[in-house]
């Protein structure tokens, strides 16, 4: 593993908006940055944001567990409880089918002149994140921490080879996105 | 130099590039790419202005210390690598009305304002309950096969769909 250039601090800003500038002008490519084509998705009406979605994961996916069996990355599973993940998802959710942005595609929208992205979205990501944060210590004991299963990945709760589960992953995409492509969305 | 200039590319496209982009964040900064934690460490920054280091205080703080790192720059990127994708398509423009909005809610713009900045507190709120966004576990989590991100994902979509299917099929 390159431990050297994990470890430069200047370097990682750097990288940090190297991928970025990659990643917004991917979003922007792809339309995802534009309230309609987001909104269109959640309608069920355009399924540009999931094909985007499933294509990354898809690729991603396998590269990454490539890359980490010949020792060149390390995965770094988030930690999650129902309480965390169910509840905070559905907030989330809610929330992003207002808006018509995700943090990320928000963003992106900014950088293409959409200001309800800025002084609304980013504004009130800004908002939310600071409400958080002053109530964290409150309700993680009670709420947070509720059905907590820690970061353990689905090879792992299935107890089989991740290739198994790549494997089988990589083909639900695969049909799924043919059934989307199929049906003409 | 074309395509740079192209107004779309396929989504398949795009979503393989996303995916390779994955790659070299695992490789050359052992990170998973991801956007909300920014937003936090930016409101501790906000926060600091006003209240100084007590800021730092704060248990979630502690998590997640107000400053800059590899993640906050990625969101900058964002927008810059947006801006630079607008501005050789001619898409670039200042405007505060989505077509569809415009289209089903009318183009005041007090209105719009309103929704998006209730839409971004509840979403930002979220983002950090769930412990990421579309982006970290969306993406990131997921080609993982992280248990958390892919619950987290189908939650994502399963309230934005409902809401986005109150707001347009209900409400307006």
């Amino acid at each position: 593993m390159l431990k050297n250039l994990h470890l430069n601090k200047n370097g990682q800003l750097v990288l940090g908006l190297l991928f970025g500038i990659c990643f917004g002008f991917l979003l922007q490519k792809g339309g995802v940055t534009t309230y309609d084509v987001i909104i269109r998705q959640l309608l069920l009406e355009d399924f540009t944001v999931v094909k985007i979605m499933l294509s990354a994961v898809l690729t991603g996916m396998i590269g990454v567990h490539l890359l980490r069996s010949v020792g060149l990355a390390q995965l770094h599973p988030k930690p999650g409880a129902v309480g965390t993940t169910v509840i905070g998802g559905l907030i989330f959710g809610v929330g992003f089918g207002i808006l018509g942005y995700c943090p990320g595609t928000a963003a992106g929208a900014i950088g293409q002149g959409c200001l309800d992205a800025l002084l609304g979205g980013v504004v009130g990501i800004l908002i939310g994140a600071g409400l958080f944060a002053a109530i964290y210590h409150k309700i993680h004991q009670p709420v947070l921490s509720k059905g907590h299963f820690g970061e353990i990945t689905l090879p792992e709760l299935l107890q089989v080879n991740h290739w198994i589960v790549v494997a089988i992953v990589a083909v639900m995409i695969v049909v799924l996105l043919g059934l989307i492509e199929k049906s003409g969305l | 130099m074309e395509w740079l200039a192209m107004e779309r590319w396929s989504p398949y496209a795009v979503g393989i590039g996303i995916g390779i982009l994955s790659w070299l964040a695992f490789l050359l900064s052992d990170k998973p790419i991801g956007c909300s934690t920014a937003f936090t460490r930016t409101s501790g920054m906000i926060e600091k202005i006003f209240r100084g280091s007590k800021v730092h205080d704060k248990p979630y703080y502690k998590q997640f210390s107000p400053t800059i790192d590899w993640e906050w720059m990625v969101v900058i990127g964002i927008i810059l690598g947006a801006f630079l994708s607008s501005i050789l398509s001619g898409q670039f423009s200042l405007k505060w009305i989505p077509a569809i909005w415009h289209a089903e809610a009318g183009s005041h713009i007090p209105t719009r304002w309103g929704v998006s900045l209730l839409g971004g507190i509840i979403m930002g709120f979220g983002a950090r309950w769930a412990g990421g966004c579309t982006s970290g576990h969306g993406i990131s989590g997921t080609l993982q096969l992280a248990v958390s991100s892919w619950l987290a994902a189908i939650c994502f979509f399963v309230g934005g769909i409902l809401t986005a299917m109150f707001i347009y099929k209900v409400l307006l």
